[in-house]
């Protein structure tokens, strides 16, 4: 199982603020993960378009499209944050 | 030695600056950084803003840069406080403070740590203006910002 979450815009967009994916073995990495949730088409391809700017966290760490992933990770797509 | 605090309830600036400092005869400087909440942005009337964060990875991304912060330069204290939820203009967002013996280092530490948590720490604001709400986009000149503490 993957814990994923989605925050803010991509939230509101998706219409889910968190899920769990069933872990299979092809889901090695961030990229893997994009690949499957932009097979949902609609809102998911839009959002997880290549000219959309998409920030991931894996297991709250800051990372990118090569890093990899692993069964119980927890996996964050946000857009580019606007604090301070 | 250091603090990190998410809250949704407001802070006091003179509170804060003042445990920090009292106690300490080392300390020589404070510096305090206080971000509130404007009226108008992008050209237009905000009324209300929302501040939304990703509960966890907040603080460990504030503790890695106070971590960063306490490595680059002789500190004797960082407060960090970011506010969460419902926020209206004049108050009070985030504050940054950081002692040290001599002023410097203070200035330098406390601007390193607002230009980081602007571009690393998961915060998003969504602003209500009288055409209705909008997320806030990242700003390229907090990117700018933040390369210029880059390490060659």
């Amino acid at each position: 199982m993957i814990h994923m979450l989605y925050f803010a815009r991509l939230r509101e967009a998706l219409q889910t603020g968190s899920e769990t994916l069933d872990y299979t073995p092809e889901l090695t990495s961030v990229s893997a993960i994009v690949e499957r949730l932009k097979g949902r088409g609609d809102a998911w391809g839009e959002v997880f378009a290549d000219d959309q700017t998409v920030l991931v966290a894996v297991n709250q760490e800051m990372c990118d499209l090569s890093t990899a992933v692993k069964d119980g990770d927890e996996v964050a797509f946000f857009p580019p944050v606007t604090g301070g | 030695m250091n603090q990190i605090k998410i809250q949704t309830e407001p802070f006091d600036l003179a509170a804060i600056q003042e445990e920090l400092r009292r106690d300490n005869p080392a300390i020589g400087a404070v510096v305090t950084f206080l971000g509130q909440m404007r009226d108008i942005n992008e050209g237009d009337r905000v009324s209300t803003m929302t501040l939304e964060h990703y509960p966890g990875m907040t603080e460990k991304a504030l503790q890695a840069i106070v971590d960063e912060a306490g490595a680059r330069w002789q500190l004797l204290g960082i407060r960090v406080i970011h506010r969460v939820g419902p926020l209206h203009p004049l108050d009070p967002i985030v504050l940054v403070a950081v002692a040290s013996a001599h002023r410097g280092e203070a200035f330098q530490a406390c601007e390193f740590v607002i230009d980081y948590l602007k571009t690393r720490a998961p915060f998003w604001k969504k602003e209500q203006t009288a055409e209705g709400e909008r997320w806030v986009d990242a700003r390229h000149s907090d990117d700018a910002a933040e390369r210029r503490w880059k390490r060659s």
